[in-house]
């Protein structure tokens, strides 16, 4: 069953007249990676806020079309009900990080789930250390750069083991190692914990090898929807301008000199390589 | 011309952020400055239009010492566009926010309403003219915070991380805008870790971890060099790392972009194909 549905959803932000989102059916089942991606400007972000509630309950506008989420019909459920399914990690953490200290700030949403305190305290450290902010629990947040900020939202969200997590380009402050440390923490939990994880990125270097299922919009609607491989290497998703991972593009357009690289198209450097090395191997050998 | 002779900075809390940093830039001169979170990059560059003055060293901007003219002053001939655009972005429409600047320097009427336009061009921002900062994308906003830097036609651009939240194509946008800027003898200094970025535009690198210069090179020699790039916290470029990964088959490993990985792929099966 899906965990996350929306029909023929459109979506018209306040003092607008275009809709952000338009006619967009999408699913998302249980346990996938799903990665949104498209041009800047999009609907990726709009399309996220719909899925805790952000719109239409704190945006307001004009919403048309159905989303489901954890079983819920979004527009009938209060933010606060729908949270405990869905965390949703925001692009700019300022906008979510408000208390005096890491900590609190972390264990914010479960104190309003009235967790209590024994489990509040595990799950705290739990999260902390799982972004790697441990030793930064008792300084307040504003006084963070940008990328440990990002560490904190990121905390503060899988504290409360939410079943869907929604991360809006989460590390696009974090320098490349500590991006890749996140993702790594990301698609364990989907892999170990079975969470469904909706990632919005453009960096489909550094992103696409964890995904199974892809989604990319172009001004508001959904254009391309499927398994990543197929996708990344199709000629539309090179037209609508994504950025397909370098490695791929190698194997497109050696492919196209004439070269056999076999038929897994690659979406990692470590899938490229294994590639290359079977060719030139062969290639010695023969 | 920026010269850094020898600078140390701290913050008020005491965290010393820079130590010891010098380096000169020169006219037209185009760099990427790169590092892990923490190693000092922003706190160097805000010394370049004088946000910050040295704890002890110097900066000196066309001979001019930093500390001895106002951040007003500088700003003229140094463009700043931060990381996080909400910092900079406050007017009621872009149209506005791209005026703002170009009014307090005492332009003309009738250049601002020609400058505002180029920039919104040139930065695909023409349909928002009227719009809200705050109702556009966090990608929209970040080009809205550079279109209002770039209409005072500053000598030198500081860009901290300018492809945040920006697609392929405005990345490419991006890249060619900055190669044009290039070409008009501008100073470009971008703050990024967008290693990709860097290894398709192929500027002077420099590389810092904790508030020191650790490597300053071309884009090829540094970004191909494993060991400097992982004591810098620095994954190589994808294309590097396929042929550092099959360094054993004693291919060359200096290569950063798809086309020459391309180039000598196709060389070298040819010649053990005789």
């Amino acid at each position: 069953m899906a965990i996350i549905e929306t029909k023929n959803l459109t979506y018209i932000y306040p003092n607008r007249t275009a809709p952000s989102i338009k006619d967009v059916s999408i699913k998302i089942e249980k346990g996938e990676f799903t990665l949104i991606t498209g041009p800047s400007g999009c609907g990726k972000t709009t399309l996220c806020r719909c899925f805790n509630g952000l719109i239409p309950h704190f945006y307001e506008g004009s919403i048309e079309g159905e989303v489901t989420a954890a079983g819920l019909k979004v527009i009938e459920h209060p933010i606060c009900e729908l949270a405990k399914h869905v965390g949703l990690v925001f692009q700019n953490p300022e906008n979510q990080l408000f208390a005096l200290s890491v900590e609190k700030d972390v264990a914010f949403g479960l104190e309003n789930l009235g967790v209590p305190r024994d489990e509040m305290r595990k799950r705290v450290d739990w999260a902390l250390n799982l972004t790697g902010i441990y030793d930064l629990r008792e300084r307040a947040p504003y006084e963070l750069s940008g990328g440990q900020q990002q560490r904190v939202a990121i905390a503060s969200v899988l504290a409360m083991q939410p079943e869907v997590v929604v991360l809006d380009e989460p590390t696009s402050f974090l320098d490349p190692l500590g991006a890749k440390k996140i993702f790594e923490v990301i698609y364990d939990l989907n892999r170990k914990l079975e969470v469904t994880v909706v990632l919005v990125e453009h960096r489909l270097d550094l992103t696409a090898k964890y995904a199974n299922h892809i989604i990319i919009m172009d001004s508001g609607k959904i254009v391309l929807d499927g398994e990543p491989r197929k996708i990344l290497s199709s000629e539309e998703a090179r037209l609508i301008g994504v950025g397909i991972p370098k490695p791929t593009r190698l194997y497109q357009i050696l492919q196209k000199d004439g070269i056999n690289l076999g038929s897994t198209i690659p979406l990692s450097s470590d899938e490229m390589a294994a590639t290359l090395r079977r060719v030139l191997e062969a290639n010695d050998r023969s | 011309m920026i010269e850094v002779k020898d600078v140390y900075f701290t913050y008020p809390n005491g965290v010393e952020a820079l130590k010891g940093t010098s380096l000169t830039i020169k006219n037209g001169e185009f760099l990427a400055l790169m590092g892990e979170n923490g190693a000092g990059k922003t706190t160097l560059v805000k010394h370049f239009n004088g946000l910050l003055k040295p704890t002890r060293g110097n900066v000196l901007v066309d001979g001019v010492n930093t500390t001895k003219v106002s951040v007003a002053a500088l700003a003229r001939k140094v463009g700043f566009v931060f990381q996080n655009p909400d910092n900079q972005l406050f007017s009621e429409t872009v149209e506005e926010e791209i005026a703002f600047a170009l009014k307090n320097f005492g332009f003309k009427e009738k250049t601002i309403r020609k400058r505002v336009t180029w920039a919104l061009n040139l930065l695909d921002l023409t349909q928002y003219r009227k719009t809200s900062p705050f109702m556009l994308s966090g990608g929209e906003r970040k080009r809205v915070a550079l279109a209002s830097v770039l209409a005072w036609n500053p000598k030198i651009l500081i860009l901290d991380e300018p492809t945040i939240g920006q697609d392929y194509q405005q990345k490419e946008k991006l890249r060619q805008f900055i190669l044009q800027m290039k070409a008009q003898r501008k100073t470009i200094i971008i703050v990024t870790h967008d290693v990709e970025f860097v290894a398709e535009c192929k500027p002077r690198v420099l590389l810092m971890r904790q508030g020191k210069i650790t490597a300053d090179g071309e884009a090829l020699e540094v970004l191909t060099n494993p060991e400097i790039l992982t004591y810098t916290s620095i994954v190589p470029p994808q294309i590097t790392q396929i042929f550092l990964q099959l360094s054993d088959l004693n291919l060359s490993e200096e290569v950063i972009d798809v086309y020459e990985a391309q180039k000598k792929l196709l060389n070298i099966l040819e010649k053990r194909a005789k």
